[in-house]
């Protein structure tokens, strides 16, 4: 018996630390008393407050899941070129805030000489925003990392310059539970077969009130398999969901051919001009094939080129369609129009045409 | 290493390109790092992996692991495919609740760089998306050291299960000129008044505050938390008339016209003959647009506060839901309005517990019950600001309509009193 185990070790429940203490002293200093700022060029950004003080940005894409050494590097930088103060943006991206305009240029081509990506400012797409995936999710039906890493890899220009008419957030998901996200594009999985069950396991493995209790269409109902308590799926009802595989693992609903990916539009968490939106589906029965995913690559390329050919100054993914309408988006896409895009979820009849606006 | 080193011919697919690759970050640690268990951890993993993705499946299941005194805030991952790969066979993740603005100095990643490769995997994620810094790969023993270690010197553990999870926040007045309120004090009041239900799971299923500074809400609070505080002004907002004209005189009238005056969705704009923005304050919705387009010229009015909006989840169960305004507009200034928002927070959260089902969001149980059902239960008055329009249908029963007329007529006199006190 050890000492640990004998009088173990109360937490300190500190919660949330205080943040001003991790905090470039001119931000400190001009906590709240921001006037502008000012964007010199994709990846950098220029904060002006009323004392006259400014603070300069620069913003890297890394791979998020880092190893030691690469936070080792990225501090390394941070302390040379820097102020040894960073941040991490809601989308993973490193911030580096620097007081002297000057430190800016060699930090720049520090991170870049490094293999870090400056960029993700404004009008770019920047990085993907994505969940576990395989690496260490227990219920993916995807890598997330993976398709990231392959995405990016072909939209790397893109996050480094600001060629597109507005900012482009995609995100991914592995499950349809979806922890990535709304995006103005957004990759997900998608399931298009019901759970397979393992009979033998259920009884051991899952509280079935609670598994039936989580289905969104009530497809499941307690049954005797083999004269073992187990659960059975109505499969016409069944929506494919997976909603059922956390609270019960034997109900398999991965699956290496039938789940697929899904792309979804549109979504916009700014209130910006109109209020903010979820994305909507337009693409699915994309195939989950790993290690380049090359096909959900190419839909969203394919998108994102018409966005930009497209869409005006200032108008997000949401905000073009909205202007040129749906029909005119399927047609500049080339994408097909199927009876999968007409919701039958509640509030669908919202979404319904209720008006001679159409368009020709 | 004495150990065979697990082919990986998929996931060396994704060491070429020109962004970063998190494989080759894995294979630094396999292959490089002088501590003989991370290599060996570094390797399993990768081979597990690439089974993966050879066979299109995951193989981590969950379990019960947790640190001494909390029931969250570690995510136990077991292999069922440990035996193939026994150094990964164990892979926890721990989650710890960073400073509201994500902010560190470089000191301090080295730090947790320094613990976590003492007792975890090596690799860590800057952020979950719901704002923990993810240490992922720890085995059952080391996940309560490391804990511990990090825990002295300043850092605890986030919610997981069905609790107040870690909440986010934008980088806001510590460096953005649109922020109206403090997001810093904010995200540390609520989330540290509700420490033991981060730590102890006990409500109906999870809760998540989120905090922006304004309402181009850059940390998505309105579609990804429970709870949104999102920074707001009532006054008349700022116009600096000079760098308006100098923001004409170097993108152009027809610039102006096209992506400011046209692009308000109130229509509450103007351009004069002679150059200037006029506002009709009255019709601004703060939605930001104009703001975000001109922001030396264009600036929030001085008498800030926050909208609290209640109810946004994702899909899981009856589909993706916004969180609606509950409070639209408070001001946070003294010592007694963050009290205001706490116990604001208290009742929902209370309300929410008596009355949501298992596994039900807060979202969902308003859906269940009608907004009007919430509002008596945390003794909110309604507001026309709640809603996009008035009912539309007439099935629904008045009989209490003088009263209720009567109270909205009290409570106008009251605000035009405290006004004119105020
Ligand atoms: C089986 C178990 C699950 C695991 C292991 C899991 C894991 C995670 C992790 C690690 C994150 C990021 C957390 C962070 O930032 O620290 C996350 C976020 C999220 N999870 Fe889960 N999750 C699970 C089940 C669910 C379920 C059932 C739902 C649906 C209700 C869900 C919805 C979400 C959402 C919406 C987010 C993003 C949240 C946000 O934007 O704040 N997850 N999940
Ligand atoms: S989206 Fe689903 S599978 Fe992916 S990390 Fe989130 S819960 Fe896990
Ligand atoms: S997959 Fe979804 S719809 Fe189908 S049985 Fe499971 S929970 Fe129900
Ligand atoms: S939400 Fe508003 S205040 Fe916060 S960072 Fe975004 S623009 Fe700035
Ligand atoms: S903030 Fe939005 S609503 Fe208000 S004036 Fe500007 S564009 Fe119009």
């Amino acid at each position: 018996m050890t000492q640990a185990q004998a009088t173990p070790r109360m937490p300190i429940e500190s919660g949330c630390p205080d943040g001003f203490q991790y905090m470039h002293p001119v931000m400190r200093r001009n906590f709240g008393q921001w006037k502008y700022h000012e964007h010199p060029r994709p990846g950098v950004l220029r904060h002006v407050a009323y004392s006259g003080e400014e603070i300069w940005t620069v913003k890297a894409g890394t791979q998020r899941i880092l190893d030691v050494f690469t936070i080792r590097k990225l501090c390394e930088i941070g302390d040379k070129y820097a102020d040894g103060y960073v941040r991490f943006t809601i989308r993973s991206n490193i911030e580096f805030m620097v007081a002297d305009k000057n430190k800016v240029e060699p930090l720049i081509n520090a991170l870049e000489e490094a293999g870090f990506v400056v960029g993700g400012t404004a009008n770019s797409v920047t990085m993907i925003s994505h969940t576990q995936g395989w690496l260490h999710c227990d219920i993916p039906g995807t890598d997330a990392s993976g398709v990231v890493k392959a995405m990016m890899d072909e939209l790397i220009d893109e996050f480094r310059n600001c060629r597109m008419p507005n900012r482009v957030h995609i995100t991914t998901s592995c499950c349809q539970i979806n922890c990535g996200g709304q995006g103005d594009i957004a990759i997900n999985v998608q399931h298009t077969k019901p759970p397979r069950i393992n009979h033998d396991q259920v009884a051991n493995v899952c509280e079935r009130p609670a598994v039936v209790a989580r289905c969104p269409v009530a497809a499941i109902r307690p049954a005797l398999v083999d004269g073992k308590p187990s659960l059975e799926v109505d499969e016409k009802k069944c929506i494919c969901c997976g909603a059922c595989y956390p609270p019960c693992p034997p109900m398999q609903i991965n699956d290496p051919e039938h789940t697929k990916l899904a792309i979804w539009v549109g979504g916009n968490h700014s209130n910006a001009r109109g209020r903010p939106t979820f994305h909507k589906l337009v693409a699915a029965g994309i195939p989950n094939n790993p290690p380049r995913w090359p096909e959900a690559t190419a839909i969203v390329k394919r998108i994102l080129r018409a966005y930009q050919q497209d869409a005006r100054d200032w108008e997000r993914i949401n905000d073009w369609i909205e202007r040129i309408g749906w029909p005119r988006f399927f047609e500049l896409t080339g994408l097909p129009f199927t009876k999968y895009h007409i919701d039958n979820w509640r509030g669908a009849r919202n979404s319904l045409n209720a008006s001679t606006h159409i368009r020709f | 290493m004495a150990k065979k080193i697990h082919e990986t011919p998929m996931l060396d697919e994704l060491e070429k390109g020109p962004w970063p690759s998190f494989i080759s970050g894995i294979k630094r640690l396999r292959d490089q790092h002088p501590d003989e268990r991370i290599r060996g951890v570094a390797n399993d993993l990768l081979g597990q992996l690439e089974h993966s993705y050879e066979t299109r499946k995951g193989y981590w299941k969950g379990g019960t692991v947790s640190v001494y005194g909390y029931g969250s805030g570690v995510i136990p991952r077991f292999s069922e495919v440990g035996d193939a790969f026994p150094e990964s066979r164990e892979f926890h993740t721990l989650r710890v609740q960073p400073p509201a603005g994500n902010f560190y100095t470089t000191d301090m990643l080295r730090q947790l760089a320094d613990s976590w490769e003492k007792w975890g995997s090596g690799l860590i994620t800057f952020h979950g998306q719901t704002g923990n810094i993810m240490f992922i790969g720890a085995s059952t023993d080391a996940t309560q050291h490391f804990f511990d270690e990090i825990n002295e010197y300043g850092w605890d553990l986030g919610g997981a299960g069905p609790c107040v999870r870690t909440g986010m926040s934008c980088v806001g007045a510590a460096r953005c000129e649109m922020s109206c309120c403090n997001e810093q004090r904010i995200h540390r009041t609520l989330l540290n008044r509700f420490t033991d239900d981060v730590h102890r799971p006990s409500l109906p299923y999870k809760f998540k505050f989120k905090i922006s500074g304004c309402p181009n809400d850059c940390v998505n609070s309105i579609e990804r938390s429970d709870f949104a505080i999102i920074g707001i002004w009532r006054d008349n907002m700022k116009i600096d008339q000079d760098a308006v004209k100098e923001f004409i005189e170097k993108k152009g009238r027809q610039y102006v016209i096209d992506n400011v005056i046209t692009r308000c969705p109130t229509n509450c704009m103007t351009l004069t003959d002679d150059d200037r923005i006029i506002v009709k304050d009255e019709d601004c919705v703060r939605c930001m647009h104009c703001l975000n387009v001109m922001p030396k010229a264009l600036h929030p009015g001085d008498d800030k506060g926050v909208s609290v909006l209640i109810g946004g989840k994702r899909t899981l169960k009856i589909g993706d839901l916004m969180g609606t305004v509950i409070v639209p507009f408070m001001k946070l200034e003294t010592e007694e309005d963050y009290q205001k928002l706490v116990e604001l927070a208290e009742n929902a959260i209370d309300f929410w517990a008596e009355n949501g089902l298992e596994h039900e969001r807060i979202g969902e149980m308003i859906e269940r019950i009608g907004l009007v059902n919430f509002l008596e239960g945390i003794g909110v008055e309604p507001d026309p600001n709640m809603v996009l329009h008035p009912r539309q249908t007439s099935y629904v029963r008045t009989d209490g309509w003088d009263e209720e007329a009567e109270k909205w007529f009290r409570r106008k006199l009251e605000e035009k009193k405290q006004a004119a006190a105020g």
